[in-house]
């Protein structure tokens, strides 16, 4: 004898609508702790994707190389002896084009100095670079054209100027084209840099560009500050960093005298810690669903014991214990997968709100959390249920008929 | 069709023991109409009970139809209450959400009876017992001789051979408790065994066998009003 499952249903649904007040109940028990796992995840996740968001503006599969050994700095045998580290070149920077997993490179410089039009001056940032920077930074332009692509000992006289540079400096007048005055050198204005402000660290609406030379010439130096590399792909990275160490160890005499950072690194920490968080505080919330499984035990108890009469009844016209257990454990099932929907489109409505009230933050629930917080509120629904089934399963026909 | 040999069912009441049912031996034959009556307490419900499979022995046989269905598990003897016994209980104990309909229709969803079919059979099960316009009313809606009907049809739906009905008219209004009771032997007539517990002497007395029980033995057993006193000194 088995029960068809459209029956089944039908009778877990007509128990649910015939005890209003105890399903609400339950209801609004799943719905809360399946929507708190919802709009806590998605707080986490858009609080992860923001900062990963922030950091890969710096730019994609980015290697620096910063002249001198960070690891060994403070007993380093070169310094004991008085030596600085062996500065990075622009021939440097050259040889490190020579692998095919890298995809591009710049080197770059930087020095504050007077820049000055018509009368008007400031101090500022100047930033010696290549034509490459646009595109390992992914830096748009506001106007005009970037640093061509040339030989990077050519010190040709552009300049590169930031949005509020040019505001400051040449007002509503028209800028590229025009010629101002870095230090004691003319440079002719050829771009512009807009605001799209994702970049850390650097405003780049309050710098000037230049050939990386032409800083070096200004700067009266024949270094560069750093190199940085982009490596074709995520997979790359590792090789081109062991590219760069091994290349410039042979340049320098053999002395391994440059740190390689990735920013993978730095990216994949700020990703463990932000996904650790999203983790912990669905984790958390998933417990408190947990928690709502024992509300659920308890009200399915009381469920039972209201439905006694009902149940000896279901009993002495033939249903057996298995028959009692399906039929409370689909009310059960019925009842949680209808709370966690509740929940699941409260949770959505919830960081629907987040992201209204926050735009930066992309509050969307990972699918791992919303599968997870709608696995759990079922799986307790019917864990929970399974001793108030049993107990049910149990009852003894003739004394829950005889009760009233 | 019925055989009760040496049947005991004690309750342990605190650390007294209830004898609810002692060393009842008794045959019924199919088709018979059987009354079971006697005062309060003393163990009428407790047989009907054991009749029905909503109860275990302590000790002694129950055969029915020729088999044994004391050592059954709890999965048969639910198929045999549901295909093989009826219940009509002085409750009525219909389920309140549920119409007639639903409610007739309870044991064939049990059964796992296709849809068509049970359909068919409640219909024609509440049309029998004239409540063809109450099908879709719900128990709340419906007086007390119909709510035992709609558990008369649904003790019946299924066909039983037997149909069990502890003080079906303790409930009712004397005329309502009359309709029901010629329901009920209507129903013997066409072949169904009937037993009832009332403690009602004059619908006892209409019951082809009448029996009477006291503190839980079977004290008479009269057949057609011929009384055949059991012995119960000799024991
Ligand atoms: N579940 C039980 N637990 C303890 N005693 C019981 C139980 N069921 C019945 N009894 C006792 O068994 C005896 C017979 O009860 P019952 O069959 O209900 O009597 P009747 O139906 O004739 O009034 C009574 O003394 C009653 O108290
Ligand atoms: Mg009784």
């Amino acid at each position: 004898m088995a029960l068809h499952s459209a029956d089944i249903a039908r009778f877990s649904w007509g128990a649910l609508r015939g005890y209003p007040t105890r399903t609400v109940l339950m209801l609004v028990a799943m719905a809360i702790g399946v929507s708190a796992v919802v709009v806590l995840t998605s707080l986490g996740e858009g609080a992860r994707l923001y900062v990963m968001d922030k950091f890969a503006s710096l730019g994609t599969n980015l290697i620096i190389v910063i002249p001198g050994r960070s690891e060994t700095a403070g007993i380093n045998p070169s310094t004991m002896m008085g030596e600085t580290p062996r500065d990075l070149t622009l021939d440097d920077a050259l040889a490190l084009t020579r692998s095919y997993k890298v995809r591009r490179i710049s080197p770059i410089n930087v020095g504050s100095a007077r820049v000055t039009h018509a009368g008007r001056a400031r101090d500022t940032v100047i930033l010696g670079t290549s034509a490459e920077m646009l595109a390992i930074r992914h830096w748009e332009l506001a106007q005009g054209k970037f640093i061509p692509k040339m030989d990077l000992d050519r010190a040709t006289s552009v300049a590169v100027i930031g949005k509020k540079i040019r505001d400051e400096l040449f007002g509503a007048e028209r800028a590229i084209g025009k010629w101002l005055r870095i230090g004691d050198r003319r440079f002719r204005v050829i771009g512009i840099m807009g605001s799209e402000g994702r970049s850390i660290g650097v405003d780049v609406q309050e710098i000037v560009m230049i050939p990386v030379a032409s800083a070096q010439q200004l700067f009266n130096t024949s270094s560069v500050f750093r190199i940085l590399v982009e490596a074709k792909t995520r997979e790359a990275i590792e090789p081109v960093k062991q590219f760069i160490i091994d290349t410039l160890q042979k340049r320098h005499q053999g002395k391994k005298d440059v740190t390689v950072i990735t920013q993978d690194a730095v990216l994949a920490t700020f990703d463990r810690i932000l996904g650790a968080l999203t983790y912990a505080v669905g984790g958390i919330a998933a417990i408190s669903l947990a928690v709502a499984g024992i509300l659920i035990m308890n009200v399915m108890l009381v469920a039972v014991s209201q439905r006694t009469a009902e149940i000896g009844l279901l009993k002495a016209l033939g249903a057996s214990p298995r028959h009692i257990i399906t039929l409370i454990l689909a009310e059960a099932f019925l009842l949680s997968s209808l709370g966690a929907i509740a929940g699941y489109l409260l949770g959505q409505l919830g960081s629907w709100i987040i992201r209204y009230a926050f735009p930066v933050l992309p509050a969307y629930a990972p699918a791992w959390a919303v599968l997870i917080s709608l696995l759990v509120a079922i799986v307790t629904g019917l864990l929970f249920s399974l001793m108030p089934a049993r107990r049910a399963a149990r009852l003894d026909p003739v004394q829950a008929l005889s009760r009233r | 069709m019925i055989e009760l040999t040496h049947i005991h069912r004690n309750f342990q009441v605190g650390d007294q023991v209830v004898h609810a049912l002692d060393d009842v031996t008794l045959n019924i034959a199919a088709g018979e109409y059987v009354s079971i009556m006697g005062p309060s307490g003393s163990g009428k419900s407790t047989l009907l009970n054991l009749l029905g499979l909503l109860d275990r022995p302590t000790s002694g046989t129950y055969r029915l139809n020729g088999r044994d269905v004391t050592s059954l598990s709890d999965i048969e003897q639910a198929r045999v209450r549901n295909h093989e016994i009826g219940f009509v209980f002085q409750m009525f104990h219909l389920v309140p959400r549920l119409t007639a309909e639903e409610n007739v229709e309870l044991p064939l969803m049990l059964a796992g009876m296709p849809v068509e079919e049970r359909r068919k059979k409640v219909a024609s099960a509440l049309k029998d017992l004239g409540l063809e316009a109450r099908s879709h009313h719900r128990p709340e809606q419906l007086s007390g001789g119909q709510r035992q009907r709609v558990a008369i049809a649904r003790a019946t739906v299924t066909e039983p051979r037997v149909l069990l009905a502890d003080e079906p008219t303790g409930n009712l209004d004397h005329k309502s408790g009359e309709d029901v009771i010629h329901i009920l032997e209507q129903l013997n007539q066409r072949g169904i065994t009937l037993i009832i517990v009332t403690h009602d002497l004059e619908m006892g007395q209409r019951a082809k066998r009448q029996l009477r029980m006291l503190d839980g033995r079977l004290h008479s057993d009269h057949s057609d009003g011929q009384p055949a006193e059991l012995d119960h000194g000799a024991s």
